[in-house]
């Protein structure tokens, strides 16, 4: 399978990618590749030019600002799992970032990659959600921040412009709770049929002071699952109680239907991890 | 490679280390790593099943990391170093690895072998005695229709026990 023809140009810095952009009619940037790459060889995709990004070093690093860690779009899948800092202060974040299709996907896959192509079943998504992280975005007219509650717009879809370039997304430490992720992944390409990024807090009492729950793979876009939330929020998360606010994990969303997940079955799946997720974060030690 | 833009008909001079030789192959930018080994360079041993991602046989070291070589353009690796299935077995012989997963059976038609042996040279400078789990999870970019997977194991377990 070989794409259609493109020019090809290899950017430094942020500031040669944009000007590329901006000069180029129909140019795209790669990064890993691994989400690009396959559609221009089915030609859902056939860019004019491609502007590799992938060897400016400004974007590849994760650094601690106070209580955000910002991470370079340019971050691999694995350098996030495996970043002592994120295992340390995001740690849903670095097992979802582990649990990513495979090694070599890992090896290659960006995590701006992954949030700009912005694929119902990959896995970042629901953590950008969990987390409430901020996008920070790059373009003619300088700098814009998004926040993750309007960056994602449905399947392939996001509020970044095309002629910005995503250049790093923070993500706030929480100060208290604890946090996981669940998948259930596709048994071939190792997408998310389900995943469940969950966050609890509770008092010592183990009453539910606060909760997040976002999941993948289930609608067209990651989304937070409120009705959860709030069925949980200011109680005690008894077996009874979250079996049935478990269930309310797709009342949102128009859920998911393909070859290998029937709707019905994809929405049994994601009440059985919403429910699993939360349980494991309850019984996580807290930060 | 110059920073100018390589044209979409042209072919560019692209520049790898391949196997530890210093290679110069011409190529278009829409041209995969995989293809370009196999035709422009010989190297039949990277072999290509899906071409879109999912089942692992083109495997190849990238500056010594895992990577699928059908999912980069040729041009994307310009000034970087490349190993082969061919980059580890030796003239004369195989590998401990390779030797492994011949003791072990690990190997039936032999499509995914290549990919398999570099996964486990991988694996194996990173976790000496790696535990089943490991060998799993190292694995599950790599798909084999023959073998049901338990021999490959045994193959990865038997070589870093015994072999090295
Ligand atoms: C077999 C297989 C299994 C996979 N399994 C999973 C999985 O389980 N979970 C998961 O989450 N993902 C999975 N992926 C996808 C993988 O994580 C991708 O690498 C990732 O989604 C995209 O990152 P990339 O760096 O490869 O982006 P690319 O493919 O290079 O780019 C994707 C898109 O984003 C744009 N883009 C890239 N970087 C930027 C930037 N900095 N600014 C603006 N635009 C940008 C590109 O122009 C392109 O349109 C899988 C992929 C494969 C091939
Ligand atoms: S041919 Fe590359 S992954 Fe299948
Ligand atoms: S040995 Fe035949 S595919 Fe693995």
């Amino acid at each position: 399978m070989i794409p259609s023809a493109f020019d090809y140009r290899r950017a430094s810095s942020v500031e040669e990618a944009l000007s590329l952009l901006q000069s180029t009619e129909d140019a795209k940037f790669v990064a890993g590749g691994h989400s690009l790459l396959p559609l221009m060889k089915m030609r859902f995709a056939s860019p004019g030019m491609l502007i590799d990004i992938r060897s400016i070093q400004e974007l590849q690093s994760i650094r601690r600002d106070g209580n955000r860690v910002v991470i370079g779009a340019l971050c691999t899948h694995r350098h996030i799992a495996n970043d002592e800092t994120i295992v340390q202060a995001l740690p849903a974040l670095a097992e979802a970032a582990g649990r990513v299709g495979d090694l070599q996907v890992r090896n290659r896959g960006t995590i701006g990659g992954n949030l700009a192509h912005a694929d119902p079943a990959s896995d970042l998504p629901a953590l950008a959600l969990l987390y409430g992280a901020t996008i920070h975005a790059e373009g003619p007219d300088g700098p814009e921040d998004y926040p993750v509650e309007e960056f994602f717009l449905g399947p392939m879809t996001t509020a970044l412009r095309p002629t910005q370039l995503l250049r790093s997304v923070s993500f706030p430490v929480p100060d208290r709770g604890s946090e996981v992720y669940e998948k259930f992944a596709h048994p071939a390409s190792g997408y998310a049929v389900v995943g469940v990024a969950a966050w609890v807090a509770t008092d010592a009492g183990g009453i539910i002071q606060d909760i997040r729950v976002a999941l993948n793979g289930v609608g067209y876009c990651a989304y937070r699952a409120t009705s959860v939330e709030q069925a949980l929020f200011g109680r005690e998360a008894t077996e009874e109680l979250l079996e049935k606010a478990s269930h309310l994990a797709t009342e949102e969303v128009e859920v998911l239907e393909d070859v290998f997940a029937s709707e019905n079955y994809r929405r049994h799946v994601a009440a059985v991890f919403t429910r699993r997720a939360i349980r494991r974060a309850l019984d996580k030690a807290t930060r | 490679m110059s920073d100018a833009v390589i044209s979409a008909s042209g072919r560019t001079p692209v520049r790898m280390e391949v196997n530890g030789v210093a290679e110069t192959v011409y190529v278009e930018p829409r041209w995969l790593l995989s293809d370009v080994l196999r035709h422009q360079l010989g190297l039949t041993g990277t072999h290509v099943g899906c071409e879109q991602g999912v089942c692992g046989v083109c495997t190849v070291l990238l500056d010594g990391v895992l990577v699928r070589s059908c999912l980069l353009f040729a041009v994307q690796v310009d000034g970087h170093r490349v190993t082969t299935i061919e980059g580890v077995t030796p003239d004369e012989g195989l590998s401990p690895i390779q030797a492994s997963f011949q003791r072990h059976h690990g190997l039936q038609c032999g499509f995914c072998t290549p990919a398999m042996v570099l996964t486990a040279e991988a694996l194996l400078r990173t976790h000496p005695n790696p535990s089943e789990a490991d060998i799993r999870d190292a694995f599950s970019g790599n798909i084999c229709r023959c073998t049901g997977y338990q021999f490959i194991v045994d193959a990865i377990r038997g070589c870093s026990e015994e072999e090295r």
